[in-house]
């Protein structure tokens, strides 16, 4: 039987049972133990949690408010769904919750330099405002693909003073970023932060990156029983790396009554093979340093992902994720593009609020989950980001662009 | 004692440091990979170590990655690998994996060890396992008399070398620059300062690579190292003038490797 606290996790070797840990090159084991002080530390140091809190609040614009969807909830066998506006943050989404306390980690480890890797540029424009703010070097690495696809999003972090670097390597997305900011990373760890968005890579990142989004999750607790005088009975979150998804889930974890349940980027259709879905579709492996669930073939070789939203194209997933998949705490399905696009125009339509692409894959499972569980339900669900960055996208796929 | 042991005590009698060649196995091709590594051999080379490819290799800079693509676009699979393993083997040099650990985890821990054993491969390097988890790899290179190579870097603190030490076989793989494969200009001292720091936790062979490429950076490792290790410099090599190229700078690489 797992114990909460094991559920909760990581242990102190930064396993979530037999997932986690840290495979990475010994060069950079003294910056991770480096940052693992620095981040314990910190989380104790009132003067840290303060100037977090700050930010949060008069910075950020925390708490981010819950709206009631009525006119997108008629579409959901009678339940009501309620959205988490991360997507109000500053720089439009929940990103800006962790860049800022690992910018300030930066700040305390007395490191001038921050990289990181971003495939929708959401976690790119977020360090790279982080990096404005407090005076720190930022170079942004980005898969060649994604910064066709994103590409407003690519002037905003120039806009911001960050270096992008596209990366023409491998699939030219997230994933080549990925391996680009881990080179870097080794050879600059001396002046460099490795500002990961995700809570993937080697401990203690999956860990770090979950506190600092915990937030949403906290406040949405409360806000609940406050309002609706009860939790939700589920709580829905799109789930690419899974930062959105632990940040909202995590708070939630000892209120077993409450559903979790992530959504996956299913691409064409995980049949197809074409999609992103690792916990639905793939396999125990390591990759970026953590064990967890991949997409690999026989040999070990990372399987190409697809997804028309370049935040979910990814292929692998939080070590957390896999362990609360594993031990049955939450469970996760895919989303097609084409649904994903359908509750995305439908959210639009009824409630004047343009999500990200990202965040239509949650609406999706939200729209789901609400006939699974019928009339009088509560379905929170966390709108990660805001959809400015996907209109051209989103413009050609409902037909809506001059060109077609 | 095992083939690696027995090369670097023979070199140690001969006053002179080993040299230790990399080539991905399927770069430039199946057959072409085994004719370079026989020609690296013949040049000189002590040691070999051939590169299971993989998608996603972190710690390799550009010359290698580009090597690895050829090699994976050519359909080269883990049974290629060991083929490769078994052609080289033939000539009497030890033989190592260098492989990042997904690979290897994937295909099976046990049915790799066995079919590499098997083939006449002598040992594995995984530049991306940490000892911490490694609890199962111990067990079974233990149970196949595997040598079993770990790295260390310049960033490492002594606690660290220390556990690192502890549970390499064969030799320890100093990293001789912060960074990623591939050939620089100068190498600092401090590689001298991390073998140095190396040799209190163990009485195995220390062999230097990363970023090592000319005969003169080799001559002066092998001044305090036990091992010069090539690769990116046998790939350029061999993209610029096929097997010959490369038995030419194995060639020039060992003469130097004498100890004044």
């Amino acid at each position: 039987m797992t114990t909460l606290e094991e559920l909760l996790g990581p242990d102190a070797s930064g396993h979530f049972g037999p997932f986690g840990g840290r495979f990475v090159p010994e060069a950079l084991m003294a910056a991770l133990d480096e940052l693992d002080d620095a981040f314990r530390k910190a989380l104790v140091d009132p003067g840290f949690t303060a100037q977090l809190n700050d930010l949060q609040v008069n910075y950020t614009g925390r708490p981010s408010p819950i709206t009631q969807v009525d006119r997108f909830s008629e579409h959901a066998g009678g339940a009501t769904i309620l959205l988490k506006r991360e997507d109000l943050n500053h720089t439009g989404s929940h990103k800006i919750n962790n860049v800022l306390g690992q910018a300030l980690l930066t700040k305390r480890m007395g490191k001038t330099r921050v990289i990181a890797e971003t495939g929708a540029g959401q976690h790119g424009v977020a360090t790279a405002t982080a990096a404005a703010l407090l005076g720190l070097d930022c170079v942004v690495y980005m898969g060649e693909e994604d910064t066709k696809r994103q590409a407003l999003n690519v002037a905003r972090m120039k806009l911001l003073g960050a270096q992008v670097i596209p990366v023409t390597t491998g699939s030219r997305t997230l994933k080549d970023a990925i391996n680009e900011a881990m080179r870097d990373w080794v050879a600059n760890v001396d002046s460099t932060h490795y500002l990961l968005g995700t809570v993937a890579g080697p401990a203690p990142f999956p860990e770090m990156v979950r506190e600092f989004h915990r937030i949403i999750g906290v406040e949405s607790r409360e806000q609940m029983l406050k309002r609706f005088g009860r939790l939700p009975d589920a709580v829905v979150a799109c789930v690419g790396g899974g930062s959105n998804a632990i940040g909202i889930f995590h708070a939630f974890i000892p209120d077993t009554e409450v559903k979790l349940i992530g959504m996956e980027a299913g691409g064409d259709g995980v049949e197809t093979g074409r999609h992103a879905s690792t916990i639905s579709a793939g396999a125990i492996g390591v990759l970026h340093g953590t064990r967890s669930y991949i997409l690999q073939d026989e040999d070990g070789q990372t399987i190409e992902s697809h997804s028309i939203s370049a935040g979910l194209d990814y292929p692998g997933v939080g070590p957390e994720h896999a362990w609360l998949h594993h031990t049955g705490r939450a469970s996760y399905r895919p989303v097609t593009d084409s649904q994903a696009m359908e509750a995305f125009g439908l959210l639009c339509r009824t409630e004047g609020i343009i999500p990200a692409i990202e965040t239509a894959h949650a609406l999706y499972g939200a729209l789901q989950v609400g006939h699974e569980l019928g009339e009088g339900a509560l379905i929170l669900v966390n709108c990660s980001g805001r959809g400015d960055k996907d209109v051209e996208t989103a413009a050609r796929w409902f037909g809506l662009d001059d060109k077609s | 004692m095992s083939l690696i042991h027995d090369t670097f005590a023979r070199a140690k009698a001969d006053n002179r440091a080993v040299l230790i060649g990399y080539l991905p196995a399927g770069f430039p091709s199946r057959d072409g990979a085994i004719e370079c590594l026989l020609a690296m051999i013949d040049g000189g080379v002590d040691i070999v170590e051939i590169g299971l490819p993989y998608s996603d290799p972190v710690m390799d800079g550009p010359t290698i990655q580009a090597a690895v693509d050829i090699s994976l676009n050519g359909g080269t699979k883990i049974p290629d690998v060991i083929d490769t393993v078994r052609a080289v083997a033939q000539s009497g040099a030890p033989v190592l994996v260098m492989s990042y650990w997904n690979p290897i985890e994937r295909f099976g821990i046990e049915k790799f060890t066995t079919e590499l054993a098997s083939a006449g491969g002598v040992g594995v390097i995984t530049p991306d396992l940490t000892p911490e988890e490694a609890s199962a790899w111990l067990t079974t290179t233990d149970s196949h008399d595997m040598d079993r190579v770990f790295l260390v870097a310049l960033s490492s603190t002594n606690e660290r070398i220390a556990t690192v030490a502890n549970v390499t076989t064969g030799f320890v793989y100093a990293g001789a620059v912060m960074g990623v494969t591939g050939a620089r200009t100068n190498l600092s001292d401090a590689v001298k300062d991390l073998v140095a720091r190396v040799r209190p936790h163990t009485d195995l062979p220390v062999a230097v690579g990363l970023g090592v490429s000319t005969p003169e950076q080799a001559h002066d490792i092998a001044q305090f190292a036990d091992g010069v290790i090539v690769g990116s410099a046998f790939v350029t090599a061999i993209n610029n003038g096929g097997a010959a190229a490369a038995r030419e700078l194995a060639v020039k690489l060992s003469a130097g490797l004498g100890r004044s």
